[in-house]
């Protein structure tokens, strides 16, 4: 029973991060229409600027942080330079470009840090607590408790904040958005930017576990995926629910179901994104329009 | 446009160059123009199904890799002839192509391009999962067309122009299949639903035919590979090659026949080119190449040269008007 | 000098020419309306003063111009476009696409105290705060659109074809309601409409539109009274 709970504790933690990085996909998918396939890449690229920082000196801590800051300016900066170029434009023509993106940052993290994989510190000490009889690890729990501050804060930051409210406008309605004299363009920047952020987060969460290497987020980025469709692409809940969803099954099948062996464990998350396009495209709580051919 | 009689002229002088090449090169340049071809034949398949159709698929990579194997296999454990075995291969992706088509053809867009990219991940996974069959991560070498002795020609140079025939075999079966009917049809669903259902096209049926007849492109190209290379293995058919695969066809040419070998070469020269120039820096210059060619080249290459015929026929009509009416006016005077 | 002036307006979609050469202009404190049939151009007025179609000419919004600057640009500068379909954000709530027409005003008391007014104008729109705004009926969708553009307290209010699409009585009540509190503000009103009778009763100035060219300029008591003009370009 011990074990089962522990699972599941670890299954949530591991979802939290597949959350995070879904959370990303959604904002960018609310707001730009498209799906980022290089949410993954940017991620990994902002966890190794935070391992350099940390290398040289700096404290984990405050090296995360400026990780995020410099992450979310560097989002805004690409929706500007790069992605507004072709906003409005063909679905194709923008998956190549993010595809492009992929490669590119694939490559330049290559260039710049090499290919091999190096350990990555983690936030939370190695250490594990009781909590009702179970023993936990304080990473997992912290781990949950940061997306659940996070997922706090964003949704404070949509709901209750005259920012948020334009962000969410022109999202929805640009045309009106501009009539009531929000600037869209800087919306959609600040979204790419929170975007980036967030992606940053997920990837010096899940660096400790696996090793820092330019393929981190490779396999993150598929689950993210089967998070957000699993979820609804256009809706944050469903990215937090899918998320834990995607997390737990991905722990229990690996713990409890033998014939799932290492390399097969990425056909579940693959699985689910099938079997909910087909019967559900909309996900869980996303809206129905969306997905329908 | 141009003029019919120009046409086969460009395209007889092209078809005489592509037949030279073997005998112009050395055999690993060959090797590499053999690559181009098969290529280009599972780049035109891609092309029909996102430039003409409309679709994005992510998945091509894993029809070309069931084509390679299906091939693969046949010949090396079943003991099928080489030639017949291209066909059964484009065959089976024939099949494999509609079965997967009739679900996931009723998802929009991204959702459809989200699908097929989960197929391009557990293809190899699943090669990998049933090595008893595919000998797994180990890779199956499987034996080449060998140039029959009374020919004179080199391996290589044989091996070229059998894919060549196969290639343009492919390439006009595309061509008809465009001006056709069912090539009406696709691109009525490409360029408006609606109005094409009113008018009678089935959309569901031609978008789940096309994905098939696309899939068997990918499969034969996957067998031609197995020619070219002589070894299978889940490595050469990871997620990059579709990617690479939707590189090409936007590079090339969206919607064009042409564009499926200039898809073709960029993708087979460009890494090497690349990689040559920098080994590390392959994934920047390729992927900044890609992010270019949508930004000055949106239409591809195919669409460049289309426009640079067009202009160049326009001025050409400009001229002929206006020497034409300078003599049925003697006063003179142009448009 | 009027709060907008235009001169020489050119408007075109491609290769459609729809508006071709139009002069007009808005006195501060005046209600104005552009009348004339489908397809003379009406709407493309609106959006061309907003910047959401590409025109040339001159139009000066209290002595600036305000060609070629984007839309939200314009909005700033205190033009409040209430847009035909009324633009609403359906799956926000009503008090959210009221505090988006707002989203200009640094001053967050007075934004509530206007929030007040509005609901007081409007008791439909108190009753429905928390709903979302593609629940409501068509009637109180154009109440709110109008309302949105009020939040912004504009110094320009332009209406595109408010009565379409809503029911006689309710347009009718719409009008009066808006009359009443243009008058009490002074506020400075263009208005596009089909409707001619309840756009000639509203407004102080008419002109008509015809393909693309003001056919027609006076004030609204006596186009109404004119039984010719009324015949040759309204149909009644």
């Amino acid at each position: 029973m011990e074990r089962f709970v522990q699972v599941l504790v670890d299954g949530i933690a591991t979802g939290s991060i597949y959350a995070a990085v879904a959370l990303a996909l959604v904002l960018i998918f609310r707001s730009t229409g498209i799906v980022n396939f290089a949410q993954g890449e940017m991620a990994m690229f902002s966890t190794f600027v935070a391992w350099g920082l940390y290398e040289a000196g700096v404290p984990l801590g405050f090296a995360v942080l400026s990780t995020l800051v410099l992450s979310f300016l560097a989002g805004m900066a690409i929706e500007r330079t790069l992605i507004r170029h072709f906003e409005g434009g063909e679905v194709l023509t923008l998956v190549i470009v993010t595809l492009g993106l992929f490669i590119l940052l694939n490559g330049l993290a290559g260039w710049i840090w090499g290919f091999e994989n190096r350990a990555f510190p983690s936030l939370f000490p190695d250490d594990a607590v009781d909590v009702v009889g179970v023993r936990l690890s304080v990473e997992s729990l912290g781990i949950v408790a940061v997306l659940l501050g996070v997922v706090g804060l964003l949704f404070l930051l949509f709901q209750r904040t005259k920012i948020g409210l334009a962000m969410r406008a022109a999202a929805l309605n640009p045309e009106s958005s501009a009539l009531v004299g929000v600037r869209v363009g800087t919306m959609l920047m600040l979204g790419w930017g929170l975007a980036a952020a967030l992606g940053a987060l997920a990837g010096v969460l899940v660096a400790p576990r696996l090793f820092l290497d330019v393929n981190l987020m490779g396999s993150v980025l598929i689950y993210a995926f089967a998070a957000a469709a699993l979820g609804g692409f256009d809706s944050a809940l469903g990215a937090v629910v899918g998320g834990w969803v995607i997390g737990v099954s991905e722990n229990l099948a690996g713990t409890y179901v033998d014939f799932i062996g290492a390399d097969l464990k990425i056909l579940v998350p693959l699985g689910i994104i099938f079997v909910v396009l087909l019967v559900r495209p909309a996900g869980l709580f996303g809206t129905r329009e969306v997905a329908r051919a | 446009m141009t003029s019919p009689r120009v046409r086969i002229s460009v395209i007889c002088a092209l078809a005489a160059l592509a037949v030279a090449i073997p005998f112009l090169f050395g055999p690993y340049r060959v090797g590499q123009f053999t690559l181009v071809l098969v290529y280009a034949v599972a780049v035109l398949g891609l092309n029909l199904l996102v430039g003409y159709n409309g679709q994005i698929s992510l998945g091509h990579g894993a029809f070309f890799a069931l084509g390679a194997y299906s091939a693969a296999l046949l010949i090396e454990k079943a003991n099928v002839p080489h030639l017949l075995a291209v066909p059964a291969a484009g065959a089976v992706c024939f099949v494999a192509g509609y079965l997967f088509g009739i679900p996931a053809l009723r998802l929009r867009g991204l959702y459809l391009a989200l699908v097929t990219l989960g197929l391009a991940i557990a293809f190899p996974q699943l090669i990998k999962r049933f090595d008893g069959l595919t000998d797994g991560t180990q890779g199956l070498t499987v034996a080449q067309p060998v140039a029959p002795s009374w020919l004179g020609l080199a391996d290589d140079q044989f091996l070229y122009l059998l894919v060549l025939a196969f290639a343009a075999l492919m390439f006009l079966g595309a061509w008809n299949l465009v001006r056709g009917q069912l090539g009406r049809a696709i691109t009525a669903v490409r360029d408006a639903e609606i109005p094409a259902a009113t008018l009678g096209v089935d959309l569901g049926a031609t978008k789940t035919r096309v994905f098939a007849v696309s899939a068997a492109y990918a499969g034969v190209g996957g067998a031609l590979y197995v020619f070219a290379i002589g070894f299978v293995a889940p490595e050469a058919f990871t997620l990059t090659l579709s990617f690479a695969f939707l590189a090409a066809i936007v590079v090339g040419g969206l919607a064009t026949i042409s564009g499926a070998v200039f898809g073709a070469l960029f993708i087979e020269f460009v890494p090497v080119y690349a990689s040559d120039v920098n080994d590390a820096l392959t994934g920047v210059i390729y992927g900044g190449v890609l992010i270019a060619f949508m930004w000055l080249l949106p239409e591809g290459a195919a669409g460049l040269l289309h426009r640079v015929r067009g202009l160049m026929a326009r001025h050409r009509d400009r001229r002929e008007w206006a020497s034409e009416e300078k003599d049925l006016t003697p006063e003179g005077g142009a448009a | 000098m009027s709060l907008l002036e235009v001169e020489g307006l050119h408007a075109a979609y491609g290769p459609v020419r729809v508006l071709q050469g139009l002069d007009f202009s808005v006195e501060q404190g005046r209600k104005a309306a552009v009348l004339g049939p489908n397809g003379a151009g009406k709407t493309t007025i609106l959006r061309a003063l907003s910047g959401m179609v590409n025109a040339r000419g001159r139009v000066e919004f209290d002595g600036q111009s305000l060609v070629g600057k984007p839309t939200a640009e314009i909005a700033r500068r205190g033009v409040a476009h209430v847009p035909e379909g009324r633009g609403t954000f359906g799956s926000l709530t009503v008090e959210e696409n009221l505090r988006l027409g707002a989203y200009v005003r640094s001053d967050g008391e007075e934004v509530r105290k206007d929030l007040h007014q509005v609901y007081g104008w409007f008791p439909r729109l108190g009753e429905r705060q928390g709903q979302a705004a593609g629940s409501l009926s068509g009637g109180e969708q154009q109440m709110l659109a109008v309302a949105r553009a009020l939040m912004l307290r504009p110094r320009l209010l332009m209406l595109d074809e408010p009565s379409l699409g809503i029911a006689p009585i309710i347009g009718k009540e719409l009008f009066r309601a808006l009359g009443e509190i243009c008058d009490e503000h002074g506020m400075t009103v263009l208005l596009v409409e089909q409707n001619a009778g309840l756009a000639l009763d509203f407004a102080d100035h008419a002109y008509v539109l015809e393909s693309g060219r003001i056919a027609l300029s006076g004030e609204a008591d006596q186009i109404k009274g004119d039984d010719d003009v009324r015949r040759s370009y309204m149909g009644y």
